[in-house]
């Protein structure tokens, strides 16, 4: 195992990336592990689990993490957490990562000589006698968004102290557009609580809701919920999508219409005038929507009063968030499936009119200091407020962040931040409800948390986060008996009681007279999001989300302009047998950036979508020099999209770093329902001809078990999986889970063009219909775990066998690379170490590593185990107990991650398993099986709930 | 082919005989012996010699890299897990068959005319089996654990997975190079013997002296060398089946569409032979022109090649018609886009180039005896011929796995420099090693040639 190897290998790493040692501590303070009574000592081999919560955009989603012997390995959902449910996302997953990142920033740096936190503190503590004197003229703080009680208790201490200091916050995608929105339509701040669990037809205005946002875990599932179809007589929610890019809501859709992003302001007015709202401008009729789909439409909201939701998307517009509100109020939805209640935020802000007046003040020579607690401004400000320059112009700077980056370059001082996993704080998450977090090692490199940092600046030097965030808890009086409720807390993970009331706002219709913005429907639009898996480039340095596929494009290592199959046809770029594509330059505003031209069907005609996230230049070894900032092309007036941009060939060509070949998706997905390999109908065919998964055409595909051998004898388990088609959003949770889980290495980008990505598990996209609008079916991919396996026949060195359990089993010491068992895998799920890929260099790695899975060396073959060191814990456990194993008490690494639980896995021999019902359904069926292969895992057809009047 | 009668050997012009007029058991032992003991080593040898030592050298360095860095440096991915490495081991495996079918089978069958032919054809077998053994050693993941295909008593009581066709592969390929090896040294035992006799130098005269095991041409030598000879023929001669015969399971066992046809054993035993007696035609001409060898590998001889040539290539491209029928005619989908893709997938242009190497210029031109006794024609017939027959293995190897069964998988291979310099580096392998065996062995058995004079002059006189 990697263990002994690390400490083996140590000793040659280079003196850089020895900062860390194999020993890592405890939080000196005392941390609450999950669900149990605490062990008196730590049992070797045995993890533990605690409670803590991870902030993305400021806002929590509860998270259990892992700890073998002090070190944190990974990463799972917290199942009491109300934003979670037990699920993660691809950041939570990943997130294990940049705790060990040997990039981290280490040291306090001043003027780029290593310095030391208390020399810092000589400088504040001499600060403060000034900013005493001067009520704190000139002093500037910027922050992310700010949900954590402790620090906006400790800024409301600061700015009593300092009266004239000023605070802002930025984050390139906050709330701006759904808290301006509110305000238009309330007149207040609020935030808004969606339930889905009690939606029946949901209208999704460019919304990402079951993927992106502080609430889509909990979304997701509540989403899912009402779509899970057991047999004929199941129903099935409906989700209509217009969108200006391409999601994984938008995959999951009943009906997905592509719009241009300027033209979903036009469909919400339409939809709202047919609601009877009378807004001013709605248009009788919009490109590629028919009239007749939007009276539908209405009709399906009017029929599903209280139990529809209407929800707009973060990159539109205030006036199409305000629109929802008005149409959720229409279809008297308020307090049934949407929930008002304040903001969770401490102080809600128009982040970008924050930065823009932040800039301003810099300009004007207001700002004498300004502290940066974590962000990277210099990064993602747009390109017109040009913040590295005017940054420069304030005369001390001081930066807290988690890398040296572009931003803490420019900085006099730079404070290594600490990672959540290493520091006390706490944060609220999308309801309002507060968790603390818990730190579960103490810092790698002495990092420090923003509490730290603000003690210091209120004149408590010295200070430590733990006592900082319990003191504010304790002065809160939430019980009489405050060590219990602390320990209580940390132990769920969430202080109960403390979600946000819900609280009665009314629309004011002023709004709806004001006339849309006028858009010219001739041009092209840009739509910006961020990546999804690098985010706003925070995550740049991550290799785990550097190479994960993206959703659709499955690009890696890359952003790209995302084109839709007409334009590009126009345009004539193209993908070619290669694997080449077009280099394209976008002009917006003046700025241009040049990227990868990729055609993505279902992307609307006439925009183009970029992400933020790349075009890092100083991210770290892992994170720089890939794709371009879209950033520099990017207004402070721009939000979400941007109008009259336009895309022009170079005549360039580069390879895409994609795990899917691009030029062959028509033809692939043709093959793809050819042989059954996705399974999919309407509600109503489904009702009508329940078996058709099995039946008929797709009869061919399930041929009577046939075998020269005889049956082998069946006692104990049979493991075995169930993959409901109608679940899976593709937000790729499943296959960070499964990398962290099982030590699955990065191969870098090369490599992924050369085709050697080492995912056990991945997410395939087939397309049907026409590619303006294709229905997008997803279909997450693991090994099969065949009875006949065809894989174990042709090893020469039975490296590959079949266990008891049914198991198709991965013995890597005997394995010699011969690549045949992968060769003669019809699932192509076999993954090959072509070279060294798994890092046995960097010492900060070791630690994070699972240790009951082996860290596998050049040469080797390996695939996706079911997680057999999960159902050999929980054997050995049952076995302890002398009880049998339950169901449901082994979770797969992707099963436990996923959202909408769309992975079930179990044994197939109990028949009162979860796995067994979901197998005995009519929609279940294995891919390929003409094969003969008998795959253990199978899959339930997808089925779609089209509304019967609309016919596309 | 047709059969070899005494009659047609009667034939007196020039282009029948097997062997040119007017030799003597002196005139031929000396004009075969010369070239390695008197002639000295010439500047085109030189020449030669070291272009091809320097592709060793570079076959060495590429190698001693792989082995270093992983087979990572090739071209192979997922789902094209085997590359050029299985392509050249296909290709130069089925090369050495001639090699035994004319010193083994034709021996049997009693064809006089591989008399002359045999000891180099014999040579380029055992050469080819080197190079070819290498690819398999060194394509594999971790190859110092290599032996593990091997059934030797393990502590742990493991064996190899005797299912597996590669472990069947790992007995027909030892199997041959030993058989082959152990035949070409018996049969070189006189002519060492002959060699240690005639050489003025000491070191020559050990040397040959050795590995000559005191050949003193007694009767009972030769009757025990004719028996030793002729049991080894007969082993020999159903490697000349089973080898390429099991090889092909490595693919036919596969369930991949384009690999899973029971077309496969006398498809690639058929296509061997092609490529085979081709290399021996390339290897012939020019060594019978620049050692004036006329005499001993006459046009006779090139006639009766291209003449095999022309019936394995007449069996290849019969392979070839089945395999698109079949993938047509069985209904089966996977099979069917396998062709498609083939025909007209990223790969198309080799796809169609193999059918022009090998079905349509050895096809349309070997029919014709002008071109059967063009030496220079031969020549090119005979280079494209191992062209097309490398593009069919690349075929068979690449664009069966590029797309397979799950669409979502589908994927280019693109060689990268490492396979070509392993796959350059291997002919310069088998060229160093035949540059050195004509210089140091003879090269057309001398007691062989000599019991074809006394033959044709029995002949000659019985007439």
């Amino acid at each position: 195992m990697g263990e002994s190897e690390g400490n083996r290998t140590a000793g040659a790493a280079s003196a850089a990336l020895a900062g860390l040692t194999a020993c890592t501590k405890l939080p000196t303070e005392k941390i609450v592990p999950y669900a149990g009574e605490e062990p008196e000592e730590f049992i070797p081999g045995k993890p533990l689990f605690y409670a803590t919560a991870m902030t993305l955009g400021g806002i929590a989603k509860g998270v259990l993490a892992e700890s073998h012997m002090g070190r944190p390995t990974k990463i799972e959902g917290n199942p009491d957490h109300p934003a979670s449910l037990g699920a993660t996302d691809v950041f939570g997953q990943a997130s294990v990562l940049d705790l060990y990142d040997p990039d981290r920033s280490q040291v306090v740096i001043y003027d780029g000589h290593i310095s030391d936190w208390s020399d810092l503190l000589v400088v504040v503590a001499e600060k403060r006698s000034e900013w005493a004197a001067s009520k704190g003229t000139g002093l500037y703080l910027l922050t992310e968004t700010v949900t954590s009680p402790t620090l906006a208790d400790q800024m409301r201490v600061l700015l009593e102290q300092f009266p004239l200091a000023r605070w802002h916050q930025y984050e390139p995608w906050g709330g701006d557009r759904a808290l301006e929105g509110a305000r238009l339509a309330f007149g207040e701040d609020v935030n808004t609580v969606y339930k889905f669990d009690r939606a029946d037809v949901i209208l999704s205005l460019d919304a990402d809701f079951l993927c992106s946002g502080p609430g889509c875990l909990r979304y997701a599932r509540d989403f899912a919920d009402r779509r899970r179809v057991t047999g004929p007589d199941s129903t099935m929610n409906r989700l209509y999508v217009v969108e200006s890019s391409v999601s994984g809501t938008g995959s999951i859709a009943d009906h997905s219409w592509p719009l241009r992003p300027s033209a979903i302001e036009s469909f919400a007015r339409a939809i709202a005038a047919g609601l009877g709202l009378k807004p001013a401008g709605a248009p009788s009729s919009l490109p590629g929507v028919l009239p007749e789909w939007i009276a539908a439409l209405v009709r399906d909201l009017e029929n599903h009063r209280g139990a529809s939701i209407v929800i707009a998307g973060g990159g539109q517009p205030p006036i199409v968030h305000a629109l929802a509100h008005a149409m959720n109020q229409a279809l008297g939805n308020i307090g049934r499936t949407v929930v008002y209640t304040a903001p969770v935020e401490a102080s809600p802000t128009n982040q970008m009119q924050s930065l823009v007046e932040l800039v301003r003040d810099i300009e004007a020579r207001r700002a004498q200091t300004l502290i940066i607690l974590g962000g990277n401004p210099v990064y993602t400000a747009p390109a017109d407020l040009d913040f590295g320059s005017s940054l420069e112009k304030v005369p001390l700077r001081i930066h807290l962040g988690l890398y040296e980056d572009e931003t803490a370059e420019l900085c006099q001082w730079h404070i290594p931040e600490a990672h959540y996993l290493e520091a006390w704080g706490d944060a609220r998450a999308y309801d309002g409800t507060a968790s603390i977090a818990q730190p579960l090692i103490a810092p790698l490199y002495n990092g420090k948390s923003a509490h730290e940092v603000m003690a210091a600046l209120v004149g408590q030097p010295g200070r430590v986060g733990h006592d900082i965030v319990r003191d504010y808890w304790s002065r809160k009086n939430l019980a009489a008996d405050f060590e219990q409720l602390w320990e209580k807390s940390l132990n769920d993970g969430f202080i109960a009681g403390t979600k946000l009331e819900p609280k009665v706002v009314t629309v004011k219709p002023e709004f709806l007279a004001a006339p849309p913005a006028a858009t010219a429907l001739t041009d092209l639009d840009v739509t910006f999001r961020p990546d999804p898996a690098v985010w706003d480039g925070r995550f740049a340095n991550n290799s785990w989300l550097q190479e994960l596929p993206r959703p659709f494009t499955k690009l890696t290592w890359d952003n790209a302009i995302l084109i839709s199959p007409a334009l590009g046809k126009r345009l004539g770029v193209t993908s070619a047998n290669d694997e080449t594509t077009d280099v394209v330059e976008l002009t917006y505003e003046g700025g241009k950036v040049q990227g990868l031209g990729l055609i993505v069907p279902g992307h609307p005609e006439d925009s183009v979508t970029v992400h933020f996230g790349y075009g890092r230049t100083r991210a770290g070894r892992v994170g720089t020099g890939h794709g371009f900032n879209a950033y520099s092309i990017w207004r402070s007036g721009t939000g979400g999209f941007g109008t009259r941009a336009v895309l022009a060939k170079t005549g360039m060509r580069a390879r895409p770093a994609t795990t899917q070949q691009h030029h062959a998706i028509e033809q692939e997905s043709e093959a793809g329902f050819k042989r059954h390999i996705i399974q999919r109908a309407t509600l109503a065919e489904f009702i009508k001809n329940p078996n058709f998964a099995s039946k008929g055409e797709a009869a061919r595909m399930n041929p009577p078990p046939f075998s020269l051998y005889p049956e082998l004898p069946h006692n104990g388990h049979a493991w075995g999986m169930a993959v409901d088609l109608s679940c899976c959003v593709g937000c790729n949770a499943c296959v960070t889970a499964c990398r962290s889980e099982n030590n699955v290495p990065v191969v870098g980008k090369d490599e992924v063009m050369r085709g050697r990505e080492m995912d056990w598990l991945r997410v395939d996209t087939y397309y049907e219909g026409p590619p303006e609008n294709p229905r997008v079916y997803n279909q997450p991919v693991f090994c099969m775990h065949c009875e006949n396996a065809p894989c174990e026949v042709v090893c020469p060195v039975g490296a590959t066998v079949h266990s008891p359990e049914g198991l198709n089993e991965m013995v890597y010491n005997r394995c010699v690379g011969t690549r045949y068992c992968s060769n003669n895998c019809p699932y192509k799920v076999r993954r090959f170490n072509f070279k060294l890929y798994a890092d046995f260099t960097t010492p900060s790695l070791f630690a994070m590593r699972n240790p009951s899975v082996t860290v596998r060396s050049r040469g080797v073959m390996e695939k996706c185990t079911y997680c057999v060191q999960r159902i050999n814990v929980a054997k050995i456990q049952a076995e302890e107990e002398t009880r049998e194993v339950k169901d449901g008490e082994i979770l797969t690494a992707c099963q436990q991650a996923c959202p909408t639980q769309a992975l079930v896995f179990g044994d197939i021999h109990d028949p009162e398993s979860r796995v067994s019902k979901l197998k005995r359904q009519s929609r279940n069926y294995g891919l390929l099986t003409d094969l003969n292969t008998r795959p253990r895992t199978t899959y339930l057809a997808r089925l779609r709930n089209p509304n019967p009047e609309i016919k596309e | 082919m047709e059969p070899e009668t005494p009659r047609t050997q009667r034939v007196p012009a020039s282009g029948g005989a097997l062997l040119a007029p007017g030799h003597t058991y002196g005139s031929v032992t000396d004009k075969i012996s010369a070239i390695v003991l008197t002639r000295g080593t010439r500047k085109g040898w030189w020449f030669g010699f070291l272009i091809t030592f320097a592709l060793v050298m570079m076959l060495n360095y590429a190698l001693a890299s792989v082995v270093i860095r992983g087979v990572g440096l090739f071209g192979i991915n997922i789902p094209v897990g085997w590359g050029f490495a299985i392509v050249n081991f296909v290709w130069w495996i089925g090369i050495g068959h001639a090699g035994t079918l004319i010193s083994a089978f034709l021996l049997l069958m009693r064809q006089k005319w591989r008399t002359s032919i045999n000891r180099f054809a014999e040579a380029m077998t055992i050469f080819a089996v080197s190079c070819a053994g290498l690819f398999p050693l060194i394509h594999l993941g971790r190859p110092w654990l290599f032996y593990w295909l091997l059934p030797y008593p393990d502590t742990m009581g493991v064996w190899p997975q005797f299912r597996s066709p590669l472990v069947w592969d790992v007995f027909a390929v030892s199997t041959y190079a030993t058989v082959s090896v152990l035949f070409w040294f018996v049969g070189l035992i006189p002519d060492l013997a002959t060699l240690r006799d005639r050489a003025r130098n000491r070191l020559a005269q050990i040397g040959y002296g050795i590995f000559a095991m005191g050949w003193r041409g007694s009767a009972v030598h030769w009757a025990r060398y004719e028996m030793a000879s002729l049991l080894l023929a007969g082993l020999a001669t159903p490697l000349v089946v089973s080898v390429h015969t099991v090889v092909s399971f490595d693919f036919a066992i596969a369930i991949v569409p384009g690999w899973h046809s029971t077309i496969f054993p006398p498809y690639f035993v058929a296509g061997a032979i092609y490529s085979g007696f081709a290399m021996v035609m390339t290897l012939a001409i020019p060594l019978r022109k620049y050692y004036g060898l006329e005499d001993f590998v006459t046009m006779r001889h090139l006639d009766n090649m291209a003449k095999m040539l022309l019936a394995t290539g007449l069996i290849v491209a019969y392979g070839y018609m089945m395999e698109t029928f079949m993938a047509y005619y069985s209904g089966n989908a996977y099979d069917r886009t396998m062709i498609v893709n083939r025909m007209t997938g990223p790969y198309w242009p080799l796809y169609w180039f193999l059918i022009l190497c090998n079905i349509v210029i050895p096809l349309t031109f070997l029919w014709s005896p002008r071109i059967r006794r063009s030496v220079r024609a031969l020549f090119v017939i005979s280079l494209v011929v191992q062209v097309g027959m490398w593009l069919e293995r690349f075929i068979i190897v690449v664009t069966s796995l590029d797309r397979d069964f799950v669409p979502s998988s589908w994927r280019m291979y693109y060689p990268t420099g490492w396979d070509w310099m392993t796959f350059i580096g291997s002919i310069g392998l088998f060229l160093t090693l035949f540059y050195l065996f004509i210089r140091y062995l003879p090269m057309i058995s001398i007691f062989e040639m000599r019991e074809l004079v006394h033959k044709t002059a029995e002949e000659a006189t019985g007439s």
